[in-house]
């Protein structure tokens, strides 16, 4: 049976590991070929370790074990010319993109947090949404066969959560600045047919969220982790459950969804 | 390759024809016997030709010829001992029920301050009350079954929106999400989730009829598609003038489905951008 997305071309930021992996490999299995991006490297207020070069030659790995081409780069998306070059050549290689997930995320949320706490978190979870969709739409118009493309929020771009540090404001911040973003997009690309969703995600069992610093950050104040907590009876979704929406929103199956924000939270927004 | 809802049991209201019709044979594509209920007759305040008996026995036909089961009877929303008999029987014979699709639903045209009162009471007792009835009716063999469930509500881009000279539609698809997202909460810890859809104009018997594109073309006595097509057009974000119901049922079955086994609490527009253009 063909997969959904055959003869697709996916380009994916943050895709070294976490849902960024996921997602390549998600849609690698309905047929997709993948550009794939990510910083592999720290950033200074990040309290828990960053991607390496090592996790994005895994995702590397795993797309190919799918018999699907990828081209992979290492590209920080708060860098307007490297990422545009990664595109490029990652085009040049695969053929146009149809598809833009653009998941690049950071989560500076620490006791000990550092001051570019609140700019590191706007530059990558806003301003880095902002340029990968910027690099994108350009290619996709000019070619006019529409396209999808989905920005990753979070219940954080929904409710008022995160707490009163610089990095938990400056993540509900970017986060809800992505539905602003999104809104917009949709309606500016809509007369391309090139739809724009986002997804929002509750706690997510990667490497983001599953850490030390996190845990700490959490278990200081009772009252967090408490707000944290799913409706239905899951501490925590899985990397392919966000993949699965994604794979979705981006198929024909969806061909008239744009616009949404969809979340994939357990019921937390709703138990708010 | 096993279906997307291979050996579940899915409960429809509304199933003779339209966006009914068409969840039942793409959740029957994927592996699902059904539970098809519809009034089959007529509602006074309803200015189009509502479904008949013969639509029923078609969506019977089509649902068989994928080689599934389907139990259809002719059931109203709004009377709930008939609804929960058809349900129960229903599920005597197919053994299981998983999935609940509320999708029954009329519509009708009128100012807010011209509306009869048979008219408003109509659209509340079928597109809220109605809901309501099959969510009550179908919870207890959710709940009986042990395994979770996904329970989708149709509500409308009417259901986020205010639209003029149908404010007794609107406040019933309004009334849907809360309904929704309340049962959403009461049902997480069964892990059965609650949701609801939201489509812009679709290509069934109850938006393409002549009192409809009236509502987009007052100004013309006979009006046709052609006359109200390009107001269905302004409607959307994208190009389109409507979608069609497999579009409805392609959401309805991600819903459905696993891929969806942490979706709840959650509104979501199959609409061509409507809501936020």
């Amino acid at each position: 049976m063909a997969g959904k997305l055959e003869g697709k071309v996916a380009f994916i930021t943050g895709a070294a590991r976490g849902q960024g992996r996921s997602h390549a490999i998600r849609l690698a299995q309905e047929g997709a070929d993948i550009i794939a991006v990510d910083i592999c490297a720290q950033i200074g207020s990040v309290p828990y370790p960053m991607s390496t070069p090592d996790d994005l030659a895994e995702t590397v790995k795993e797309v190919e074990a799918l018999d699907r081409r990828i081209f992979a780069r290492q590209a920080d998306v708060r860098d307007e010319a490297g990422l545009r070059a990664a595109f490029e050549a990652g085009v040049a290689e695969l053929g146009p993109v149809d598809i833009v997930l653009a998941n690049a995320g950071i989560a500076p949320l620490s006791l000990h947090e550092t001051h570019d706490a609140w700019q590191d978190v706007i530059d990558v979870n806003l301003t880095g949404v902002f340029n990968t969709v910027e690099t994108a739409i350009p290619s996709m118009i000019e070619r006019g066969q529409g396209g999808a493309i989905v920005l990753t929020s979070s219940t954080a771009g929904i409710n008022g959560i995160g707490g009163p540090t610089r990095g938990g404001l400056g993540y509900t911040a970017a986060k809800h600045g992505v539905v602003g973003l999104m809104r917009s997009y949709a309606n500016n690309l809509a007369p391309h047919s090139i739809r724009v969703n986002s997804v929002h995600p509750t706690g997510v069992n990667t490497p983001m969220v599953v850490n030390e610093a996190m845990q700490e950050f959490l278990e200081s104040d009772p009252s967090l982790s408490n707000a944290m907590a799913n409706a239905l009876p899951v501490p925590m979704v899985e990397p392919v459950d966000i993949s699965n929406a994604i794979a979705w929103l981006v198929s024909d199956d969806a061909r008239y969804v744009t616009g949404i924000t969809v979340p994939v939270d357990a019921g937390f927004t709703n138990k708010k | 390759m096993a279906g997307r809802v291979e050996g579940k049991v899915a409960f429809i209201t509304g199933a003779a024809r339209g966006q009914g019709r068409s969840h039942a044979i793409r959740l029957a594509q994927e592996g699902a016997d059904i539970i098809a209920v519809d009034l089959c007759r007529q509602v006074d305040s309803v200015p189009y030709p509502m479904s008949t008996p013969q639509d029923l026995a078609q969506t019977v036909k089509e649902v068989e010829a994928l080689d599934r089961r389907i139990v259809a009877s002719q059931a109203d929303v709004r009377d709930y001992g008939a609804l929960k008999a058809a349900l129960d029987a229903g599920v005597a014979e197919l053994g299981r029920l998983d999935i609940v699709s509320a999708n029954a639903g009329i519509s009708s045209v009128g100012r807010a301050d011209e509306l009869p009162e048979e008219t408003w009471q109509d659209m509340i007792d079928t597109n809220l009350t109605g809901v309501w009835h099959a969510a009550k009716a179908a919870i207890p063999h959710l709940k009986a079954g042990g395994r979770g469930g996904s329970i989708i509500l149709t509500s409308s881009a009417a259901g986020l929106m205010a639209m003029e000279n149908i404010a007794h539609y609107v406040s019933a698809k309004h009334g849907v999400v809360g309904l929704m997202r309340t049962l959403a909460l009461e049902l997480a810890p069964d892990s059965i989730r609650v949701n609801s859809l939201h489509p812009t104009m679709v290509n069934t018997p109850m938006i393409m009829n002549e009192p409809t594109y009236q509502l987009f073309r007052p100004d013309l006595e006979n009006p046709t598609i052609d006359d109200a097509g390009p107001a269905f057009l302004t409607l959307n974000a994208l190009p389109i003038k409507w979608v069609e119901p497999v579009d409805i049922s392609n959401a309805l079955l991600f819903l459905a489905s696993d891929e969806a086994r942490y979706i709840t609490g959650v509104t979501l527009p199959i609409d061509a951008g409507c809501v936020i253009k």
